[in-house]
This record gives structure tokens, C-alpha cells and sequence, in this order.
């Protein structure tokens, strides 16, 4: 069966609440069919707007939201069948976990043997066989969590939306609960969009991210693309651990181009965002891209002094000085071939112009 | 499981050395609690339990006739009692009489039953004209009412030192010569209307409160903070004007030639001529009560309201259910606590509730309080006044009984 791959449509959406500001500008985003897309973001960036307007609890100030082909906005939210977890659980406190599921299979005249058989399977999903008659307040975070995740599903909704529904519980749960929800969205491939501002959940969870700031969708792909291709520096800077320098482009050329940095020093970098000569740019690079007393050939090579030692357990964090820029991170792993590592000592750094990502100024 | 004691570091067993540990605290607390509670022993405690007392206690009377009610003791209430009786009865309204304290018991003989307050007088006068020897006739010859039984049994049922009287007259009823429970005479059936009418009156109080409190307190709980501290503010003014300056308005705006009149007759709803009367009756009753008693029903239905989570609504619908669907099934039941608690509380104002119906509600209008306090002040039968209140307060606790079984004492919320 062929995927539909505008299952949910953001077509050209506006949103302000005062009628100054806008809150969501120009928003275009196509989900497919069963696809897990996150929008992430950091607060006050639209996506949690986005996510209201798609179940109807806000209406667009412009432009349309399609679902499945159809034009949703005067569709209210209790027609358009989209399941919702809420941020704080939004677990009915007076009903028991049974009554919580069977609230959208009973609104929906549902036979109760049919709705038991309902309610059984989502709870299962949620290995929460057993805890029916519990009333919400007696179970723990994790619990809730997982019944609210049950009830958004129990009625087979098209798509579900979490609205940042992990930022209560803590982070070992946290974890557990990202791989549960992955696990279900894949055996049971529903179309799901998920809000977050946590960027390892939206790593771990998402087929694809849609990075939000300042009510734009600045890049959406996959999460290796965006987190080793990042297309501008907003997302280079927002997502991972990033060493950026500051220059002008002094020659470029196919796939690489010489940047001149502002203390003078010319280094090979990618050309993503610069066109041509001249153009200010910032160079990103991941941390783990840059080598230390590098064995093969690479593209740049500079020296930089040991600024600051992190023991992190798994890997030891170095802060170092290097071509003006005091902030440079390393990432050298706890291998058993311990380099001698000691504040003030001069390091060989090299990597390559590839995973030197030359974007925009900003 | 095991017995064995556990013991702290010390040697002591680990329980007495928490409470060694805890005595200082305790004793702190004891002390903070302290003036509130003797406070509420002066204050409460004694008065309430004064006027228990006060609604069965009857040895007045009986201190003062001790001779003649030992005497009547043995008499069956048929036929005319024997002489010991009247020589009795001589002995102890000649002591009276030199004491001067008679007229106590006319009073309380007359509640027994009427004419006694001139047979004593009589009698009394006439008391130093009697010769010894032969009482009960020189007795009857003084006034012919002491040779009719009828008011011998009511002295009879005056002897007892308890009684439960006063409270079967606050519903109607009365002991008939025979000490057998009858009703009243008709005209004198006066006290069941008013506990009818004080509990209608609550019932609708409380709807008309719940009624125009709900929307309100939504409000309230979701309106941005700027609007609703003004709407706040516009429920809690009237609260903090004083009760009788509310109540005189009322009757401002309610009296015949008043603004409210004045609008009925330019809407044509009533000719000039025939204006409605909106006071002195129950009318007013009902409308300056529930004006009153609104802000009761308003904060705790807020309180409870500002607690559920405009998320819960939103789940309920994306869950498929219409906006009345998930009101009905989500925010209301959600919001019973805090409607049990205003309704409890106005409902309990309501039924106790004095100056309101005394100055606005008029003779068709006024409710068992004012009854209780026309006899504190005016009939001065505080006895009977006493057992009106202590029939009031049964009442309200046998309300909270009954809701307690219903609803649960613990549903309650007052914020």
C-alpha cells in the first residue's frame, strides 16, 4: 500500500495570539503516513503552537492544515480523531485506568466487549496488564505516562501528538520511556508527531526532525543528516556539542573553500551555506570529528593548548585554545592508550575540510 | 513476625526514646493550640451546652412548690385531689408570698396552661384570709378553677425537674391532660410552617447560589489573571460591605415605589397602580439572601475549579467527546467537591440565617431564627428558645450526617 506522504499538512501556516507577534511564520511541513516526526525546538518557538493547531485547540491565522487530503480548521478537536498525550499526563483524576481508556471507546458508542478487547491490547502495549481498576493517583509517573500514552491509542486515532510527554519523570525513566514509545510506534505504525525540547529524545525517537526557532521549521530531516549535516548554524549550534570559528571565505572552489579566519589564519572548510568570495561565515565542527595527533592526512592541522581537563567517565572532555578560539572541544574517549593529558600542554588537532562545515554568519 | 524490642543507642527501647524525642515538640504544638482552645471552651462548648441545659431544665419551678409537687406525686388525675395537696399548696404560696417571688411561677404556669396567671394572683391575695384545717375547700371558695382538675394536671406536669415540653411545642405539640402527646390547637400551629419555610428557603438559596455561583467561579479559574482579579474583587466587595448596609439596600431597591418596581412597570409588565410587592414577603427573602450568600458558594467552587487542569477539558475532547461530553463527564465531577462544600456552607447560613429575613422577608418571610429571637427577647421564654436552637442545630448536623454518608466529609474542598 503506498504511503501517503502528505499525511499531515502544514500549508504556508500563520499564527499570532496578539495580533503583533508571530508565534508560527509561513510554517510548511508534510508528515507521512506513520511516520515519527518531532518538532524541536527551544521554548517560545512555535512547536508546542504547531501541535495545538494540528488537534484544534488553536486556529491558524493563516493558511491551512490538511489531514489525510482534508482541510482540518473547521473541523472541532473531538472530530478530528487525532489521539493526544498532554505534557502533564491530563489523566481523568476521578475515573480508575480502566474508565481513562474507556472514555474515547464509550463517546464513541463502542460495544463494551469490543471496547474490553480494546482497552486489553493498549494495555498490554504499555505493560500495564492488571492495573485497571488503580485510579491515576496511585501509580507513579512512569505509570501515568504510560496510561495516557495507552488511552491516546486506544481508539486507533489517525496520528497522535505528544506534547513533550517525558518532561516529568526522571532520566533513567526518561530513557526507558523514549525506547517504549519508539517500540510501539513501530509495531503498530501509527503516524506520530512528537514535541520536544530535549534533542537526545528527538535523536533517539524521530525518523525525522523538524528543528523549530523563531516560528520557522529551520531544517527537517533525518536525525544523522541534521545532527552531521546541519544546513545553518542555528542547528549546528542547537543540536549536539559544536566548535564553531568566525572568517571570510578567501577562495572557493568545488567542494571545498578556504576560510580566513579572524585572527588571520586560513583553514579548508565545506561550503554548505557560502556562495562566494568574500561572504562572513562560521564554521561549525562536531568535536568528535577533530583528531588528536591525527596518523593520515588530514585537511587542516593547527596547533592548541590544554586549557581545561573534564573527566566525564566514558571520555575525558578537553577545553582547548586553539586559532584564537578558547572554547574548542575534544572529546578523547577513556581508552586504555592514555594520551598524557595535562593542563597547558600543546596538542596536535587535525580534521577534515568535509566535517568542516562552513554556514551562515548569524 | 518478631517480637524483639528494638533499641536505640542508648539502651532505651527505640519507642520511648522517639517519644522523648517528639515530647518537646508535642508539648510546642500543645502550646500554640492552647488559647484557641480554651478560647473555644469559653466561647462555644459552655454557651451551647448552657442552652441544652437551659431547653430541658425545669427545676425552677419545682425549687419553688416543693411541697405541693411531693404531694401531688401520689395523685392519679382523675378526681379532685385530697386535702394534703391544697394544705401543700397552702404552705408553699404562703412562703412565696412572704418572699415576694410568686410571680416566677405564674409565668411558667401559664405556658402550662392559661388562666393561671389570675387564679395565682387571686389566691395570693386572698391567702392571709385562710384558716387552717380544710384547705381544699377554703381553696375552691377563693376561685372555682382549683376545684377543676384540668388545672391540677397542669400543675401536676409542672412537677417534674426535666422536660422535653418545650421541644414538642417546637413542632406542634403538646402533653394533653392525660401527660398523653397531642397536637396543638390549629390556631397555634405555628412553629411547623416556619421549619418548612426555613428549609425551603435554604433548598432554594442554595440552588439559586449554585446556579448563578458555577458560571462565575468558571470564570474565575480561567480568565487571565488581570480580568479575573477584577471579577474577584467584584464578588468579594459586597463581602467585605457590611451585612446590614447590603440588607438596607436591598430594601432600597426592592420596595414598591423602588428602582426595580419603577423598571417592571416602564417594561409593561405591571400597571403603576398594581406594582408587585418584592418585600416583606418571601420574595425578598429569597433574592437579598441569595445576594448575600453568593460569595459562600463562589470561593470554594474557585478554589476547586482553579485546581483542575484546563488540560484535562482538552484531553476530553481530543479523546472524542463533544464540549458537553467532557464537561459533564470531566469537569463536573471534578468540581462536586467543591459544589458540596458551598452548597453545605450556604445551605447551613441559610437555615440559621437572622437579620436578612427580620428586616427584608416581612411576616411571610421570616424564618426560625427570628422566632428564636422574638422569644429571647420579646416573650422572654428562653427555655423555649433554647430548644428551637438546639432543634436547629440537629438539624444541620444531621445535614452533614446525611451528606457525610452521600457524598463523604473528605469530598469537601474549601481551597
Amino acid at each position: 500500500m503506498a504511503k501517503n506522504k502528505e499525511f499531515v499538512k502544514f500549508d504556508n501556516v500563520d499564527k499570532s495570539y496578539d495580533g503583533k507577534i508571530l508565534v508560527v511564520k509561513g510554517l510548511n511541513l508534510d508528515i507521512e503516513e506513520g511516520e515519527f516526526v518531532t518538532m524541536l525546538g527551544p521554548s517560545g518557538s512555535g512547536k508546542t503552537t504547531c501541535l495545538m493547531m494540528l488537534a484544534g485547540f488553536e486556529t491558524p491565522t493563516h493558511g491551512e492544515i490538511y489531514l489525510d487530503g482534508k482541510v482540518i480548521s473547521n473541523i472541532p478537536p473531538h472530530k478530528r480523531g487525532i489521539g493526544m498525550v498532554f505534557q502533564n499526563y491530563a489523566l481523568f483524576p476521578h475515573m480508575t485506568v480502566y474508565e481513562n481508556l474507556a472514555f474515547p471507546l464509550r463517546v464513541r458508542k463502542i460495544p463494551k466487549d469490543e471496547a474490553d478487547k480494546k482497552i486489553d491490547k493498549a494495555l498490554s502495549m504499555v505493560s500495564l496488564h492488571g492495573f485497571e481498576a488503580r485510579m491515576p493517583m496511585q501509580l507513579s509517573g512512569g505509570q501515568q505516562q504510560r496510561v495516557a500514552v495507552a488511552r491516546s491509542l486506544v481508539f486507533d486515532p489517525q496520528v497522535v501528538l505528544m506534547d513533550e510527554p517525558l518532561g516529568a519523570l526522571d532520566k533513567n525513566l526518561r530513557e526507558s520511556m523514549q525506547y517504549e514509545i519508539k517500540h510501539i510506534h513501530e509495531s503498530i505504525g501509527v503516524t506520530v508527531v512528537y514535541v520536544t525540547h530535549d534533542q537526545t529524545e528527538a535523536l533517539t525517537m524521530s525518523n525525522r526532525i523538524a528543528v523549530f526557532n523563531d516560528g520557522k521549521v529551520q531544517q527537517l530531516s533525518s536525525p544523522d543528516e541534521l545532527y552531521e549535516q546541519p544546513v545553518n548554524s542555528f542547528v549546528a549550534e542547537f543540536i549536539g556539542e559544536n566548535n564553531k570559528f568566525l572568517g571570510q571565505v578567501a577562495d572557493i572552489s568545488g567542494d571545498k573553500c578556504k576560510v580566513k579566519l579572524d585572527n588571520g589564519i586560513e583553514i579548508l572548510a565545506n561550503p554548505v551555506a557560502v556562495k562566494a568570495k568574500g561572504e562572513k561565515t562560521k564554521i561549525s565542527l562536531r568535536p568528535e570529528r577533530a583528531i588528536i595527533d591525527p596518523k593520515d592526512k588530514m585537511d587542516n592541522n593547527h596547533k592548541g593548548k590544554i586549557e581545561e581537563i573534564i573527566y566525564h567517565g566514558d571520555h575525558t572532555r578537553l577545553r582547548v585554545d586553539l586559532l584564537g578560539n578558547k572554547d574548542f572541544i575534544l572529546k578523547v574517549p577513556n581508552s586504555t592508550a592514555r594520551l598524557d593529558l595535562k593542563k597547558g600542554n600543546e596538542l596536535n588537532i587535525g580534521w577534515n575540510s568535509i566535517d568542516c562545515r562552513a554556514l551562515d554568519p548569524k | 513476625m518478631s517480637t524483639e524490642q528494638i533499641l536505640s543507642s542508648d539502651g532505651l527501647p527505640l519507642e520511648v526514646s522517639l517519644r522523648k524525642a517528639e515530647r518537646k515538640n508535642k508539648l510546642k504544638a500543645l502550646f500554640l493550640v492552647g488559647p484557641l482552645f480554651l478560647f473555644l471552651i469559653i466561647t462555644y462548648v459552655f454557651p451551647i451546652g448552657d442552652m441544652l441545659f437551659r431547653s430541658i431544665d425545669d427545676r425552677k419551678i419545682t425549687k419553688m412548690l416543693p411541697n405541693t409537687f411531693t404531694a401531688i406525686e401520689k395523685w392519679d388525675g382523675k378526681n379532685l385531689p385530697e386535702e394534703p395537696v391544697y394544705a401543700a399548696l397552702y404552705e408553699d404560696l404562703s412562703y412565696l408570698k412572704k418572699t415576694k417571688t410568686y410571680g416566677k411561677i405564674i409565668a411558667r404556669l401559664n405556658y402550662e396552661k392559661g388562666g393561671f396567671s389570675s387564679l395565682i394572683k387571686k389566691t395570693v391575695r386572698k391567702l392571709g384570709k385562710f384558716e387552717d384545717g380544710n384547705y381544699k375547700e377554703q381553696f375552691i371558695n377563693v376561685h372555682k378553677r382549683w376545684g377543676q382538675p384540668e388545672y391540677l394536671v397542669a400543675l401536676k406536669n409542672a412537677a417534674p425537674n426535666w422536660t422535653y415540653a418545650k421541644y414538642l411545642k417546637g413542632v406542634d405539640l403538646k402533653f394533653d391532660q392525660n401527660g398523653d402527646i397531642v397536637q396543638q390547637p390549629e390556631d397555634r400551629r405555628i412553629h411547623k410552617i416556619l421549619w418548612l419555610r426555613t428549609l425551603k428557603v435554604a433548598f432554594w438559596v442554595t440552588i439559586f447560589c449554585f446556579v448563578l455561583a458555577y458560571p462565575i467561579s468558571y470564570l474565575l479559574a480561567t480568565l487571565p489573571m488581570k480580568y479575573s482579579n477584577l471579577l474577584m474583587i467584584c464578588v468579594l466587595l459586597p463581602f467585605w460591605t457590611s451585612l446590614l448596609v447590603r440588607t438596607s439596600s436591598w430594601m432600597v431597591l426592592l420596595q414598591q415605589q423602588g428602582p426595580i418596581n419603577d423598571l417592571i412597570v416602564m417594561l409593561g409588565l405591571a400597571a403603576n397602580d398594581n406594582r408587585p410587592e418584592l418585600m416583606y414577603n418571601v420574595i425578598g427573602t429569597f433574592v437579598a439572601m441569595t445576594q448575600i450568600l453568593l460569595p459562600f458558594m463562589v470561593l470554594p467552587l474557585y478554589s476547586v475549579m482553579k485546581t483542575i487542569s484546563p488540560s484535562l477539558m482538552r484531553a476530553g475532547k481530543s479523546l472524542g467527546g463533544t464540549p458537553f461530553v467532557a464537561f459533564r463527564k470531566i469537569y463536573f465531577p471534578l468540581t462536586v467537591p467543591g459544589i458540596g462544600a458551598g452548597s453545605l456552607l450556604v445551605f447551613i447560613l441559610a437555615i440559621g440565617y437572622y437579620i436578612t429575613p427580620a428586616l427584608v422577608g416581612g411576616a411571610s418571610g421570616s424564618l426560625i431564627s427570628n422566632t428564636i429571637a422574638y422569644h429571647m427577647k420579646s416573650s422572654l421564654d428562653w427555655s423555649f428558645a433554647a430548644a428551637l436552637g438546639t432543634m436547629l442545630l440537629v438539624g444541620v448536623l444531621t445535614i452533614y450526617w446525611i451528606y457525610n454518608k452521600l457524598v463523604g466529609i473528605d469530598n469537601i474542598k474549601l481551597g
